[in-house]
């Protein structure tokens, strides 16, 4: 018998979390998230998304990237990189962000955790160590290094996640305002919590080196076992994110890296995240290009609809006339909203179009027969769904 | 003064939510409540300190998406939250467990019965074509057959058409189907007797109907017929128990300028030259007002707080003969632990659901036939739910609440009336039975609270208890319900209306009946229509 796996190349990483999350995963419905196997849910989407509206739930970041960068240069460095100013972000803060190429269009977007004077953490969904090593070109004191698999990470996001925190006996950490960090000692290592997450609702990362992930596993899962703890998937997060207006990669924006088209990818602007873009700072990448852009105005701008009917207008495109002859945009993403009970989308539309009438054509199938329906779209300046408990500090217990 | 424009008597859930479409289209509304609370059957309250009970309705399949939507109840503050998995418990170690997982469901149905594997797909779909067509006509109101008004005769005509999109043979199916009974429909499909038992339940619920007896498959439908989220059939709990439904409606009201007042019991509607022009309240105050509607059963209505005298005749008669029988009761108990079941594996996503109580489709009929005599079973049905396994709002962390639906309950007893002893002995043997599949379940048991038909009506109103505001027989549904000649809201003394569960389309915490008495209102005050169309119509 051979001993050695001839498979062992196209096999997928396991997270630290992967024992136990192998174990609830009652469906073995798995997909990949950067090499790493990943649950697309572990007993039913819906179930999931509404144990994160509902009570709290677990998601485990591990295979996001993430990224040390250190040394006396590394807030000039990242300031040089993304958009934002870094040199706002107080120690112990968490700031979102978004970094583009020379033209202005997204590389990707991400969380810069300012963990020090000289130490920040960077998160993002797809690997970005060569982009680092050129935005780190010229500056002399920087050191950036991959933490990927160093670093396990798991989200705790829904109303009772504070009161199964202070169960854990993280005391104090209802003191946590959004995008706090705290830092506290998990059998005498260091457990960083930050007050963040993608679903738009009150919510927690927890960050531990990996071979501790398990006892962090078991001791959570047991401090929520009488408030309603249980693992999401990739199906529930893409449901509560797009409830909070979030991006994804693939879906609202295609890194600018990886686009091959002519402006086939996004700028900021375009992604209506203009207020990530600070100009009063010293330069940084797509600098002047964004300048321009401000100028002359996004071609496109990211809209948040609330659809007519309770069909789901994937991949539908948007138009500015109920006749369907002029069409001004596409629909990114799309689904009929559980909790707000809103037939929602998000949708890239033609920035002179945005504000005028809007119409969805969509497609969909009954009983392996064809239809499709041209529905009203109504603009949405709030996020679908914002409840007081994901700003309020100290958060209710349920 | 006390003016309005509308006074709507109840703060049931149908009474807000005729109240709030009624103040969207810029009426002067008022709700008068006699308690001093709001929500009617659809309520919650800390009866024991740290637990919230769903006092009455438990649960909810038929709250129209279109009206939740249309008046912003998510921002008013409800999330109803899909539950998964029935257990029913059969006799001795006999379990049938529904998975949420259609797979799995299919092994489960298969472990009893092969044949009957199969047949719950032809089952469900024969259901499914039955309930759809059902669903389009829930929040349109329902023409008078013997008027020849050009919109009762469209709407005659929109109906035969949706009627005749079954094709010939489900029509004679269909037409069979509102008459039989549950058991003998389910005969069609099903051989084995836990499967049988377990479908048949929904039939009986809330009714004075025997599985065997002639109109209960219609019941059946009307409690699968309900969706969450466009799930046909599933059912969900409000996020904070049923109150959180009508507050929420409450606070639609308010945000639109209406205006709820509570201890304010209407003890009788003002009626001059024919005319309701308002009420007069048990502590003597009056308001006037353009219109009444009112929230209670249509038996309460006309006997309680009309005067015969100004009501046509024959109306009286009709309204004491309104078939309203009390045939539920209701246990909600809290305990200190999550029951565990025998038979039932330790799977959360199973034990959390529901818990259907009930032996065979024998002990459902024996059930009801003690309730004919005026005595419960020693062996009732009980449909079970523990919300607090889903909902961290409605009982302390660890400890739990259960909520156990009585199926059947007399409204009066052979040997006299109710008295808190026999109440006492009606809820001992709900836990009885409990404790035959649960061993140690008394021992959980932190504080009952147990409803009979009796406490039902003296709390809430409805008449004999009866949870739909009347029975849910054809020669009450539809543009029958509550009276033929009167399916369209209006009642029969001019300015008079009504709105809740007593008419079309009956029981259930659907919102429907306010809505559509709403739209009828606003079309006879000649106000533009604040009501929505179901957003089903491309089922």
């Amino acid at each position: 018998m051979n001993a050695i796996d001839p498979y062992a190349g196209e096999r997928l990483k396991t997270s630290p979390f992967h024992p136990r999350q192998r174990a609830l995963n009652v469906r073995d419905a798995w997909t990949s998230w950067n090499g790493y196997q990943f649950a697309l849910h572990y007993y039913d989407a819906e179930y999931e998304y509404f144990c994160i509206r509902n009570a709290c739930a677990t998601y485990d970041i591990s295979p996001m990237q993430k990224y040390e960068i250190r040394g006396r240069d590394a807030e000039a460095m990242l300031n040089r990189m993304v958009t934002r100013d870094v040199a706002k972000i107080k120690p112990n803060r968490v700031a979102y962000c978004v970094w583009c190429t020379d033209a202005g269009r997204v590389i990707d977007d991400g969380t810069i955790f300012k963990l020090a004077g000289d130490r920040f953490m960077l998160t993002c969904g797809s690997p970005c160590a060569a982009w680092l090593e050129k935005s780190a070109f010229g500056f002399a004191e920087v050191q950036v290094t991959d933490l990927s698999d160093a670093l396990a990470a798991l989200s705790l996001q829904g109303p009772t996640s504070g009161a199964v925190l202070k169960k854990l006996g993280l005391n104090g950490v209802e003191n946590a305002k959004p995008f706090d960090i705290q830092h506290f000692s998990f059998h005498c290592h260091e457990l960083r919590v930050s007050r963040t997450g993608f679903t738009g609702d009150l919510g927690y990362e927890l960050w531990i080196q990996p071979d501790l992930a398990l006892e962090l596993w078991d001791e959570l899962y047991a401090a929520g076992e009488h408030h309603g703890i249980h693992p999401y998937g990739e199906a529930a997060t893409n449901m509560a994110r797009l409830e909070a207006g979030f991006i994804m990669p693939g879906m609202e924006f295609n890194e600018a890296l990886k686009t091959v088209r002519f402006e086939h990818d996004q700028t900021p602007f375009e992604l209506n995240l203009g207020w990530l873009v600070d100009f009063s700072k010293p330069h940084f990448s797509g600098r002047r290009a964004l300048l321009a852009e401000q100028e002359r105005g996004p071609r496109y701008t990211l809209t948040k609809l609330d659809i007519e009917g309770n069909r789901p207008a994937e991949d539908a495109r948007i138009y500015a006339n109920k006749r369907c002859t002029k069409e001004v945009g596409y629909v990114t993403s799309a689904m009929w909203s559980p909790a707000v009970k809103a037939n929602i989308a998000l949708a890239m539309i033609e920035t002179e179009h945005a504000q005028g009438e809007l119409w969805a054509e969509i497609h969909y199938e009954k009983e392996l027969r064809q239809y499709s329906r041209v529905v009203r779209c109504q603009r949405k300046d709030q996020p679908f769904w914002a409840p007081a408990r994901a700003k309020a500090t100290p958060p209710p217990d349920c | 003064m006390n003016a309005y424009d509308a006074i709507v008597i109840g703060a049931g859930h149908n009474g807000l939510t005729n109240a709030a479409y009624l103040a969207k289209a810029g009426l002067k509304v008022i709700v008068l409540e006699k308690n001093d609370y709001i929500g009617g059957a659809a309520v919650s309250r800390e009866v024991h300190e740290g637990w919230i009970y769903s006092n009455c309705s438990y649960v909810c399949s038929m709250m129209r998406q279109a009206i939740h939507r249309d008046l912003d109840l998510s921002r008013h503050g409800l999330l109803l939250v899909p539950y998964l998995g029935t257990v029913n418990f059969g006799q001795g170690e006999e379990r049938l467990l529904s998975y949420h997982d259609e797979e799995a469901a299919y092994l489960e149905l298969k472990r009893h019965s092969p044949h009957d594997a199969d047949a719950m797909h032809r089952f469900q779909a024969d259901l499914s074509r039955y309930a759809q067509l059902i669903r389009k006509t829930l929040m349109r109101t329902p023409p008078d057959p013997a008027s020849f008004r050009p919109r009762d005769l469209m709407e005659l005509l929109h109906l035969a058409k949706q009627f005749w999109s079954l094709g010939e043979r489900e029509i004679y199916e269909y037409i069979r189907f509102f008459t039989m009974s549950a058991a003998e429909y389910l005969e069609d499909y099903f051989e084995n007797d836990l499967i049988k038992a377990a479908m048949a339940t929904p039939g009986i619920i809330g009714t004075a109907l025997g599985v065997y007896s002639p109109g209960s498959a219609y019941v059946l439908l009307h409690h699968v017929m309900g969706d969450v989220d466009g799930a046909i059939g599933a059912w969900g709990l409000a996020r904070g128990g049923m109150g959180a439904i009508s507050n929420a409606i409450a606070g639609a009201v308010t945000e639109h300028g209406g205006e709820i007042r509570i201890c304010a019991g209407v003890e009788r509607v003002l009626v001059e030259n024919r005319r309701a022009v308002g009420v007069a309240l048990e502590n003597g105050d009056e308001f006037r007002s353009r219109i009444v509607v009112s929230n209670l059963d249509a038996r309460r209505t006309f006997t309680r707080i009309m005067d015969r005298r100004d009501l046509p005749e024959g109306i009286y008669e009709k309204a004491r003969n309104f078939k309203i029988r009390g045939s539920s009761g209701k246990v909600n108990i809290a305990l200190s632990g999550l029951p565990k079941f025998t038979g039932v594996p330790d799977n959360p996503h199973l034990n959390r659901g529901g818990q259907a109580f009930i032996g065979t489709l024998e002990t459902l009929e024996r059930a009801y036939d003690c309730w004919k005599r005026g005595r419960w079973s020693g062996d009732p049905f009980v449909e079970s739910v523990i919300p607090s396994a889903w909902d961290p709002t409605v009982a302390p962390p660890g400890k739990h609440w259960m909520s156990n639906f009585v199926q059947y309950c007399p409204p009066q007893l052979v040997e006299g009336p109710w008295t808190p002893k026999r109440r006492e002995q009606f809820g001992q043997t709900v836990i009885d039975k409990i404790e035959r599949y649960s061993p140690g379940f008394k021992d959980l048991i932190v504080h009952m609270e147990v409803r009979t038909p009796h406490e039902i009506e003296q709390e809430i109103g409805l008449t004999e208890g009866n949870i739909f505001q009347g029975e849910l027989t054809l020669d009450q549904l539809f543009f029958n319900r509550p009276f033929p000649g009167y399916g369209q809201y209006r009642m029969p003394v001019k300015n008079l209306y009504m709105c809740g569960s007593s008419t079309h389309p009956g029981g259930g915490v659907s919102a429907v009946c306010g809505a559509n008495a709403a739209r009828e209102i606003l079309k006879d005050l000649r106000c533009p229509n604040s009501v929505p169309e179901d957003d089903f119509h491309d089922e």
